[in-house]
């Protein structure tokens, strides 16, 4: 009943805004040109689904999106594995990852447009630069932060180097890299679109640049709202993921009993 | 071999010294475990009990002295006990099951064998049913259970358990010492237990040994507890004999507690 209660207040909300938004322009107290309008806009969408020719941009960002999330969660786990279990490339490494992390990535996207081009391959780089860093990052923390006591009843059982990683570092690692796997979604999502944005031949990122260019701002909104339930998409799949991983963890507020 | 294995201790501490950075928490360690007995340790918190089980376990070398295991000097882990450690240390990611199976599975026993004598050893233990939860969805209690039977599948000759029970409540405690006390009379096994409950060293052990308060602790007093076995450790509790025990150790312990208490 709440739950109803809180869907129905949201949903007057979104109502509320829209209708605000459709009058405002309608009445004159704004300006079309700069606002657009929320009728406008759903036209639009509608007109580029029935069309078919958003699938194309959707589909590249997608491609980006998953592929830079990938690229950069595996190399990310890679290099977090190796330096938690090294603290001597830890140590040598360290200055140079943070300041690595430190360069806002927008920059690094001409370079990468002049280094892979104007296709796919730019904007996976900048997101894998982005993703990788949360991947590298969540991966050394959970297994430094392996509890001593559980990585020493399982030497006294007898694990031997390789089943310690894979019976003890690695699942503790998983449990903080697919808490952190909503961001890491987000930034390749980012790092895709604002590839697109700053130089691309297809995609979302590259609908709202070019709608902007010939100052079509129905079009901006339009895109910015795919580009919306699109992300919405992702983290619906990325729970269900997450999810099905962490059987073992407790629900919050869910802490087995003391007695 | 045998033989030699009966007559030379279990366990034997030499002179054992630890220390961490400046602070010294045990000092010149003597103590002997022959095998089969049942010794307890007691001491006021803080007095380096854990401290004694980890360089028994091998966890950490003493910083002096030696220890020896069944005659043989200790080098790196001690593959000769069972660790049930004070905190949890069950793995959150495995059922009570897989967990239970851990020590098996390390050893390369093949999954189905290793999972049915993981599920026997769970029943021996009250857990029957419990197989597929993992430890949140388990009480305190039944964690301990399962720590108990990941420690006691691999059959070790020795066992080092410190504080297990502390963490539960009076029954289930009570019941859990019975069952300690029948699984040990099974197979008796040489068992070092660590506790600050000197009621529950009495009604457990063969000897208790009293450890001096930090630092530089070392055991101070060994009693031997001349109680029938089997025991009940309910019933042992209200005995002329257990009574005149507990007040003979607790006028040497009360000493170290009030002296622990005084620095902090
Ligand atoms: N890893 C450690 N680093 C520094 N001090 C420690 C460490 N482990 C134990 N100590 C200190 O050594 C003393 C004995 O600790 P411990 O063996 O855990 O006591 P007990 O188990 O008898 O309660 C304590 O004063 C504790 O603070
Ligand atoms: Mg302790």
């Amino acid at each position: 009943m709440a739950r109803f209660k809180v869907r129905s207040l949201q949903f007057a909300l979104l109502l509320t805004v829209l209708l605000g938004w459709e009058l405002s322009v309608r009445l004159g107290w704004v300006d079309a040109f700069f606002f657009s309008r929320p009728s406008d806009i759903a036209a639009r969408i509608y007109e580029w689904f029935v069309s078919g020719e958003v699938y194309r941009h959707l589909w590249i960002t997608l491609l980006e999106t998953v592929l830079a999330f990938l690229s950069g969660t595996l190399a990310g786990v890679a290099l977090g594995l190796w330096l938690a279990l090294s603290p001597t490339a830890a140590a040598v490494l360290d200055p140079f990852l943070k300041a690595l992390n430190s360069v806002p990535r927008v920059i690094l996207a001409p370079i990468f447009t002049l280094w892979f081009g104007l296709g796919i391959a730019s904007k996976v780089a900048l997101g894998f630069t982005l993703v990788f860093f949360v991947a590298f990052f969540n991966t050394y923390q959970g297994i430094r932060e392996v509890s001593p006591v559980i990585l020493a009843n399982a030497r006294m059982l007898g694990a031997s180097g390789s089943q310690l990683l894979r019976h003890v570092y690695l699942p503790s690692a998983t449990s903080w890299i697919l808490s952190s796997l909503r961001t890491s979604v987000g930034f390749a999502v980012i790092g895709a679109v604002v590839g697109e944005y700053l130089g691309a031949s297809a995609g979302l990122g590259y609908v709202i640049s070019q709608a902007e260019g010939v100052f079509d701002t129905t079009s901006v909104f339009a895109g910015i709202v795919v580009l919306a339930v699109f992300v919405v998409l992702l983290d619906v799949a990325v729970n269900l993921v997450e999810r099905r991983l962490l059987v073992w963890r407790p629900e919050p507020g869910q802490e087995g009993g003391t007695v | 071999m045998q033989d030699c294995e009966k007559t030379t201790p279990a366990v034997e501490l030499r002179g054992v010294t630890q220390r961490f950075g400046d602070y010294t928490a045990v000092q010149g360690v003597n103590l002997v475990l022959t095998a089969g007995e049942f010794v307890a340790v007691v001491g006021p918190t803080g007095c380096g009990k854990s401290t004694l089980l980890n360089v028994i376990a091998g966890l950490r070398p003493p910083a002096a002295g030696e220890v020896r295991v069944f005659g043989r000097l200790l080098t790196g882990l001690n593959r000769r006990a069972g660790y049930l450690f004070q905190q949890d240390a069950l793995l959150p990611w495995k059922t009570a099951l897989e967990n239970a199976a851990l020590g098996l599975t390390f050893a390369g026993v093949p999954r189905a064998e290793a999972y049915e004598r993981a599920a026997a050893w769970l029943a021996k233990v009250g857990l029957a049913g419990f197989g597929d939860r993992y430890p949140h969805q388990l009480s305190g209690g039944m964690r301990k259970r399962v720590a108990l039977a990941q420690v006691l599948i691999m059959d070790p000759k020795i066992l080092l358990m410190d504080e297990p029970f502390s963490a539960l409540d009076v029954q289930t405690r009570q019941l859990m010492e019975n069952e300690l006390l029948r699984l040990w009379e099974e197979d008796q096994k040489s068992v070092l237990f660590v506790t600050h409950d000197l009621e529950e060293a009495i009604a457990l052990a063969d000897r208790v040994v009293v450890m001096s308060a930090g630092p530089a602790s070392r055991p101070i007093g060994e009693f031997p507890v001349p109680l029938e076995r089997p025991r009940d450790v309910t019933e042992v509790r209200l005995t002329e004999e257990f009574l005149g025990v507990h007040r003979e150790i607790w006028s040497l312990l009360r000493e170290e507690v009030m002296r622990a208490h005084g620095q902090v």
